[in-house]
């Protein structure tokens, strides 16, 4: 049983939730993620671990509220507790000094940024932050990410805040004009997609951070798997991260598109069940 | 004269099979097993014993079954397996204890299995728990694990007088035995009889707790005196075919975690999904391949067409479960590999490419080696393929123990002791052997825990 600390709305059907797991909270690094389930019906999903303070014993972390579980989660109280908390898993980013680096969020994989460029910083890179999202009010996490970045840039769909249009074509430009040594990217599958596929012709190093259906997370079930250089790999042990230029991005947008009519009928159950 | 036949064990009607998950061998009553026993010859050399890998006295406890002393019967296996309600249900005993039975001579072994069985369900119906411990503590051992080897160590070293604590990954504890097999041959109550009987034996279970991840071993053995590692061969293979991210495939170990674990047939009471449609492959010859066709039926698949590379007499599974999926309805392809999944435009699985095999000279493990013969490609139409191909070791500790040696599949090297590179490390089951069986994962692990035992205190 794991005890909720808080729980707060961000920004709309965003929340950010601090967990007491200590044992967690000690071995954390940047990249990683935990495995949680709710109740006793729960299913296992994924998060990112986005903060985490061993002094307090807690971790951060940040969702989107777009099926069950993370609406679940997202009425678990201050005070009240959780099943199941899993983790530090997955592979760390691997920090060191590469020079400059820009890191490209979006959506909600903004938080999934944070930890990252926090550590790149601190490794002594020269941090370019760029996040996006559909509208001002969906910017998550701006002050902190504004922090630990020597720059930042802004993108909107709709315009409301900084460049209107989409993240990626932050880095087009960028790339025109500069030659970053790495590029780190974490986000909706097709973002991370069109990233990758405007820093090939560069050459820039790739990262990504992915995010397929898991269940068990640790390397037991193969729900995970994904096309890397052709070959079918684990993303919860053998990354979340991987090289952005050999990944197979539609096979991995495919396999996300499994379970959509399960996950609306799960969905409209639960919207029911609250309202009653 | 004794009989030559076995008392047939009663089963449930197929109707209700494939309409429940209800356990399908009902075992014998009380007059089904004395009548059973009747049939042991009590022979001197006992051959049946010296093939079960605990050693149990099979002609003893039978001899106390005749004279109705199940207690007594019930004790007699007890001294060398905690777990009989487990063991005499899913042991593949005719390559075991029943293996070499004298009765074979004249028809069939004695049915050492289900006589087991009874006396495990007869423990569980009168609560029977040995809970003698020695009061002072030996020392502390962490196990790393909570399958068969896991919870057999735990028993063991418990009794030698050991504190012991359980790390299991998890949100259960059982191993393969919780999200593997399914509950229609182990049922969920038995399981939980006996992790409630490890528990009260006093040994700390942690669930949610992934060593490699959130302590390394370096970290337990500052903690504890010896560390078993007792963590399987849960990592499923793929058959490294085109196709095999296509939506509507599944490896084994996924489906029976949804199932199994999860509880997906319930969704969306529960909230796992899983997606099956009216024909499945199963690829495979195993143990596995079969709970997965038989839960498929189960689940209301209308066609489950086992895809397999040899032929019947080569297939690794239990005897009984190839004939309980039989009469469930369950097809057979022999001498069939699939060498090609292929998709719609929704990126769904509908055909597989399979090619026919032949049987060649044995291989070197002694069973004939298939070998495709060219030209005879087909396609199969299917809605999902699970691939049951076996499991191998998952690598998540040895990649942050780089002093563990493993072999080049990956599993854990030991000594005859189940000592690893490791000093005060030690391992037993499937992670040593690769995926085996439950019995032979409880023998390791019982002699493992007197290894430790003997290397902290010099004792047997
Ligand atoms: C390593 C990893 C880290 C992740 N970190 C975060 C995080 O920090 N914050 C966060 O909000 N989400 C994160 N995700 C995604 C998160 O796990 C899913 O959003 C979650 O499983 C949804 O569960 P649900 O039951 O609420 O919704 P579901 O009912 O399962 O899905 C609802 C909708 O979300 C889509 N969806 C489902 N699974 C995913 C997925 N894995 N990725 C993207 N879309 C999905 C579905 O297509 C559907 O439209 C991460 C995923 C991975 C693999
Ligand atoms: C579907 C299926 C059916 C089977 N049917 C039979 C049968 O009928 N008869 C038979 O004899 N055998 C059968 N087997 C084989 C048998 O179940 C195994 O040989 C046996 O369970 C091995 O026991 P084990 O304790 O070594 O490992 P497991 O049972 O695999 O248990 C290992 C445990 O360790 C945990 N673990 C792994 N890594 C870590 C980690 N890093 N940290 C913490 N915990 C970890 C796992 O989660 C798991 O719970 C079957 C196997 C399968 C898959
Ligand atoms: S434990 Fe298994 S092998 Fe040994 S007697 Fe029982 S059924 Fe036979
Ligand atoms: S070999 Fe068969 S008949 Fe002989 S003692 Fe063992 S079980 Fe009885
Ligand atoms: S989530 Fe099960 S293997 Fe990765």
């Amino acid at each position: 049983m794991f005890k909720i600390l808080s729980n707060h709305i961000i920004a709309p059907e965003i929340r950010k939730i601090e967990i007491y797991a200590p044992e967690i909270a000690k071995r954390a690094k940047a990249g990683q993620f935990v495995v949680i389930r709710v109740d006793e019906r729960g299913e296992r999903i994924p998060l990112t671990l986005v903060d985490w303070n061993p002094n307090k014993g807690s971790i951060t972390l940040v969702f989107q509220e777009v099926g069950v579980t993370t609406k679940k989660l997202g009425r678990v109280k201050k005070g009240k507790y959780i099943l199941d908390v899993i983790g530090p898993l997955g592979n760390p980013t691997e920090v060191k000094n590469y020079g400059t680096i820009v890191g490209v969020g979006g959506g909600v994989g903004n938080a999934c940024l944070l930890p990252v460029m926090r550590e790149f910083k601190r490794a002594g890179n020269y941090t370019v932050s760029m996040i996006g999202a559909r509208t001002s009010e969906l910017l998550i996490l701006e002050d902190e990410l504004s922090e630990v970045s020597d720059e930042l840039y802004i993108a909107t769909d709709d315009g409301s805040r900084g460049y209107k249009g989409f993240v990626t074509d932050l880095l087009k430009r960028f790339l025109e004009r500069r030659r970053p040594d790495l590029v780190y990217a974490v986000g909706p599958t097709i973002m991370m997609k069109v990233v990758s596929s405007i820093t090939k012709p560069y050459g820039v190093k790739t990262i990504v951070s992915l995010n397929p259906i898991m269940v068990d997370g640790t390397g037991m079930c193969g729900a995970c798997r994904v096309i890397v250089g052709g070959k079918l790999r684990f993303a919860c042990i053998d990354g979340p991260e991987f090289d952005g230029h050999q990944v197979n991005f539609d096979a991995l947008m495919n396999r996300l598109r499994m379970y959509k009519e399960e996950e609306e009928l799960a969905l409209s159950l639960l919207e029911k069940s609250i309202k009653r | 004269m004794v009989s030559r036949r076995s008392v047939p064990v009663r089963k449930l009607s197929l109707d209700k099979r494939l309409k429940t998950f209800e356990e399908v061998v009902l075992g014998y009553t009380e007059s089904e097993a004395l009548e059973e026993a009747k049939r042991c010859l009590k022979c001197k050399l006992e051959p049946c014993s010296k093939a079960c890998p605990l050693n149990i006295d099979i002609a003893k406890f039978v001899e106390y079954i005749k004279e109705r002393r199940f207690k007594k019967a019930l004790e007699v296996i007890l001294e060398k397996n905690p777990f009989p309600a487990i063991t005499g249900r899913v042991c593949p005993q005719e390559v075991l204890c029943q293996r070499d039975c004298t009765l074979r001579k004249l028809g069939d072994p004695l049915a050492i299995g289900k006589l087991e069985r009874f006396l495990g369900d007869y423990q569980i119906e009168n609560n029977i728990m040995d809970l003698k411990v020695p009061e002072k503590v030996k020392g502390k051992v962490a196990i790393v694990g909570s399958g068969p080897a896991g919870l057999m160590g735990a028993v063991e070293l418990r009794k030698l007088g050991y504190e012991v604590t359980i790390f299991e990954a998890l949100h259960e504890a059982g191993g393969v035995m919780v999200y593997g097999i399914p509950e229609f041959r182990l049922p969920r109550r038995v399981l939980r009889f006996y992790i409630n009987y490890v528990k009260k034996l006093g040994v700390n279970i942690v669930l949610d707790s992934v060593i490699g991840k959130i302590f390394t071993i370096e970290e337990l053995l500052r903690d504890y005196d010896a560390v078993l590692l007792a963590t399987g061969a849960g990592t499923p293979k793929f058959l490294n075919i085109p196709g095999e991210e296509l939506n509507g495939v599944y490896s084994a170990n996924e489906f029976l975690i949804r199932i199994n674990l999860m509880k997906a047939y319930k969704f969306p009471y529960y909230d796992t999904p899983i997606k099956l449609g009216k024909r499945i492959a199963v690829v495979g010859g195993g143990n596995t391949a079969m709970d997965v066709s038989r839960i498929a039926l189960r689940l209301g698949v209308e066609e489950v067409i086992v895809l397999y590379r040899r032929t019947e007499a080569e297939m690794p599974a239990r005897r009984e479960e190839v004939e309980n999926a039989k009469e469930e309805g369950v097809k057979f392809m022999l001498l069939t590999q699939p060498i090609a999944l292929i998709g719609d435009e929704n990126g769904w699985v509908r055909k597989v490419k399979c090619i026919k095999m032949k049987l060649g000279k044995p291989d070197a493990s002694g069973r004939r080696r298939p070998i495709p013969i060219p030209g005879s490609e087909f396609d199969v139409e299917v809605d999902n393929v699970v691939i049951a191909i076996g499991a191998e070791v998952n690598k998540l500790i040895q990649r942050t123990t780089p002093d563990l040696k493993v072999d080049r599949k990956g599993h854990v090297i030991v000594d005859e002791y189940g000592r690893t590179s490791i000093e005060r490390v030690y391992a037993a089951g499937d992670v040593v052997t690769g995926a085996a069986t439950v019995i032979e994962a409880l023998a390791a692990a019982k002699k493992v825990a007197h290894t430790i035992h003997r290397d902290l205190h010099g004792g047997d």
